[in-house]
């Protein structure tokens, strides 16, 4: 396969990824304007945080508001991570890329896009969020779907998958760094319902707030989140999870290959922490310290990667 | 689709019957559909300067070009000699030059040609096949009358269209491929894949490795690369993913580079190789050029095919068919006036209201004026263009094309066509059994290039 299509495939998939996270984010967002009485847009200001934007937005902004806060992460075009931003660069990659993908694949990718246009062409209207947001995370499954059901399981499989879980270790991760502190026994007055919302949006933001009552209790724990988010094996968001599909697809590529890179024994080695390590370790060492190295090494991995299969 | 007394011509007899009992309302509606498959599928040509609509979709009528068995087989003879002709000429030109010599085409219209290649001279490229796919602009003016328009020697494109277009009939009315025998268009990617191999180098040990170069996605016929590569299972290769390795053209693939043995590419003579052509250039391989006067890669088209595109050589190609063939052009010419030539010039300049007249290298329908539609001030204006640059331009009468009905609100209309057939050459040269309709929407219009707002149509040859 050539380079520049690997590259192509690992970049659709971050992309697609990248969108539906964001969406999921502004979800929670929403939701929290709408459980809380007089919301303020300090919470605005965390999901900018979180989505990674807040410097961009307040490059473009002088204070956030919430209406301008979901505008810049839904359809901004001086923002290379909003959803429309996202959709037309994982359109274009996928465009770059067609004679890799199978039909339905593409024509789910270009729908999307096509679709995603027409949504978001003008300002959307708070009446019309809820639809809207529904319809990325639709169109999201939608590919997803057609791409489980079509491809065939080989290298372009796998480029497709490592791009999808990079980008997804590194969202959550994001996620839980930018609210780290709430997590930390020390500042959490336990019961206190403003820490049950914080809680309850962490969980939201990577769609697991029902998966966590069913995993541990209907009480929300900061040291159970972190668990289900960071070592759950079984939580298809969380780092562990996703480093369990990132080695198995470069383990395909090894015996494709008939070679092994740096990137193997990177991956591996985070792996096995966090196959091996326990939450307490975890918080003993610092959740902020333990976010922080993952995600550079997470970022050193995706580097590796487009080294060794010469993406450029 | 009618002849004269108001029947339906016997090609299109039982398509007339079966239109005849449709409901126009369910056949305004399948013609959105189409719209819809196409948009979805991603059909679609970049145009370049608009920020917002940079990809648009050409129209699709939903009503077919029928063209009998009978009619096909004539047309189909005199384009193979046509597409022998070019080859011939084209190793003439860059070899002995005999054509010249013997006084036929003037030496300054072929050695001061810009789409000449001097680099190309003594140049012999695998299997001696210049021009590899050519796409031949036809007319149709009246029972078994064909004209040939324009040649496209260079890099013909629309064949995804042709393809497309039968695709999106085969789903949407099965039951007329029932009911008519239309011969298969649908092999040409197998045949391109074939033939390209065929003409790898000679020094090629076992398959072929082809590859489809394309300026990249934000080219006006990158929908048609992509498809290409993708029908024929061949890579889809950029530039810089190209390196010439060992006195090879390699790729790079995630496992290193491996060489390429043939070469289909959609990229222009000027930006194929930096250091032969344009230095600027950034879509193609520095020392391509001297793999292939090596002749370890096969280039398809050749460089240097494009002077067959020139519009003053065009109207040179009844003695070029004569020359090489030995035998009168089976198609004809429209008839040229080269302004060049002093007469000529005069004629047009006297005739201009009655003319259409193009810029010799000029092609999408830029650059000319149709003289018989065109205001008072734009023939002004164009005359004086071509008093100032004679050699640039050549003129022909407007013919009186036969038209093809359309699907329009109220029924059906007639619109002006044209016909692009598909031709491969190999040590063979086979011709698709039908090739892109493209149709002047706007009535009366005589333009077709989709850039101008024509449309394509399925095009059907019959099995009889």
């Amino acid at each position: 396969m050539l380079g520049r299509t690997a590259n192509g495939l690992y970049w659709m998939f971050r992309y697609i990824e990248r969108a539906e996270n964001i969406a999921r984010l502004i979800d929670a967002g929403l939701r929290m304007s709408l459980t809380r009485s007089g919301a303020t847009d300090g919470d605005w200001d965390g999901v900018l945080q979180s989505a990674g934007m807040q410097q961009a937005f307040l490059e473009e902004y002088e204070a956030v508001t919430d209406s301008d806060a979901i505008d810049f992460m839904l359809r901004s075009r001086n923002n290379p991570s909003s959803v429309m931003s996202c959709i037309e660069a994982a359109r274009n990659n996928a465009r770059m890329v067609r004679t890799a993908l199978t039909r339905e694949t593409w024509e789910a990718t270009n729908e999307f896009w096509i679709e995603l246009k027409q949504l978001l062409a003008r300002k959307v209207r708070p009446q019309d969020m809820p639809s809207v947001i529904e319809t990325i995370k639709r169109r999201a499954g939608l590919v997803r779907g057609a791409f489980h059901g079509t491809m065939l399981r080989n290298e372009i499989y796998n480029f497709s998958r490592i791009g999808t879980f990079i980008e997804r270790a590194d969202n959550t991760s994001r996620i839980l760094d930018v609210k780290y502190y709430v997590l930390l026994p020390s500042v959490s007055h336990v019961g206190s319902s403003l820490d049950n919302i914080q809680w309850e949006s962490i969980l939201r933001s990577v769609s697991a707030h029902r998966a966590y009552g069913w995993v541990y209790d209907a009480v929300y724990n900061p040291a159970n989140i972190a668990d289900f988010l960071i070592l759950n094996g079984q939580m298809p968001r969380s780092l562990h999870y996703c480093y369990d599909k990132i080695v198995s697809n470069l383990a395909y590529l090894e015996r494709e290959y008939k070679q092994r890179l740096d990137a193997h024994d990177t991956a591996e080695a985070t792996l096995k922490l966090l196959e091996k390590g326990s939450i307490k370790d975890v918080m003993d060492q610092g959740l902020h310290e333990f976010l922080e190295d993952f995600i550079g090494h997470n970022n050193r991995l995706g580097m590796q990667i487009s080294e060794g299969y010469r993406f450029y | 689709m009618l002849n004269a007394g108001a029947d339906p011509r016997p090609p299109y007899r039982s398509y007339h019957e079966w239109y005849a009992a449709q409901d126009p309302a369910n056949l305004i509606a399948k013609s959105r559909d189409a719209e819809n498959i196409f948009r979805k599928t991603g059909i679609t040509f970049n145009v370049y300067g608009h920020e917002d609509q940079s990809e648009k979709l050409i129209p699709f009528d939903i009503i077919p070009r029928i063209i009998s068995g009978r009619e096909w087989r004539k047309l189909a003879q005199g384009i193979e000699q046509r597409v022998i002709a070019l080859n011939a000429f084209l190793d003439d030109i860059y070899h002995k030059q005999e054509i010249i010599k013997a006084g036929r085409v003037p030496r300054a219209l072929i050695e001061k040609n810009p789409t000449f290649l001097p680099e190309m001279i003594g140049m012999r490229p695998p299997g001696g096949v210049y021009t590899h796919i050519v796409g031949t602009d036809i007319v149709r003016t009246g029972e078994d009358q064909f004209y040939v328009l324009e040649d496209n020697a260079r890099t013909p494109s629309g064949v995804s269209y042709m393809l497309e277009n039968r695709e999106t009939m085969m789903q949407m009315f099965p039951e007329l491929f029932f009911a008519n025998k239309v011969r298969p268009v649908e092999d040409y990617p197998y045949q391109l894949r074939q033939s390209l191999q065929e003409l790898a180098p000679p020094g090629c040990k076992g398959k072929p490795r082809v590859a489809v170069l394309t300026p990249g996605i934000y080219n006006s016929a990158y929908y048609e690369h992509s498809f290409l590569a993708d029908q024929m299972g061949v890579e889809l290769v950029e530039g810089s993913d190209l390196r010439v390795i060992d006195g090879k053209v390699c790729m790079r693939t995630t496992l290193g580079y491996q060489a390429i043995d043939v070469l289909y590419r959609r990229v222009d003579d000027d930006f194929l190789d930096p250091l032969t052509f344009r230095p600027d250039s950034a879509l193609g391989i520095p020392g391509i050029m001297d793999v292939y006067r090596a002749g370890n890669i096969t280039i398809a088209n050749a460089p240097g095919t494009g002077i067959c595109d020139d519009k003053a050589i065009y109207s040179y190609m009844p003695e070029i068919v004569e020359f090489y063939t030995g035998r009168k052009a089976m198609l004809e010419n429209v008839p040229t006036w080269r302004c060049s030539e002093e007469s000529s010039l005069k004629y047009v300049l006297e005739h201009i209201d009655e003319l259409v007249v193009k810029e010799v290298h000029g092609s999408g329908g830029y650059g000319m004026l149709v003289g018989p539609t065109a205001t008072k001030k734009e023939r002004l204006d164009f005359a004086e263009k071509l008093k100032a640059k004679p050699a640039n331009y050549i003129a022909q009468p407007t013919l009186s094309l036969s038209t093809v009905p359309i699907l329009v609100k109220n029924g059906v209309a007639p619109r002006h066509v044209d016909l692009r057939p598909y031709v491969l050459v190999s040590k063979t040269v086979k011709i698709i059994p039908g090739g892109l309709t493209r149709v002047a929407l706007k009535e009366g219009s005589l333009v077709v290039n989709s850039s101008q707002g024509g449309g394509t149509k399925d095009t059907w040859v019959l099995e009889d």
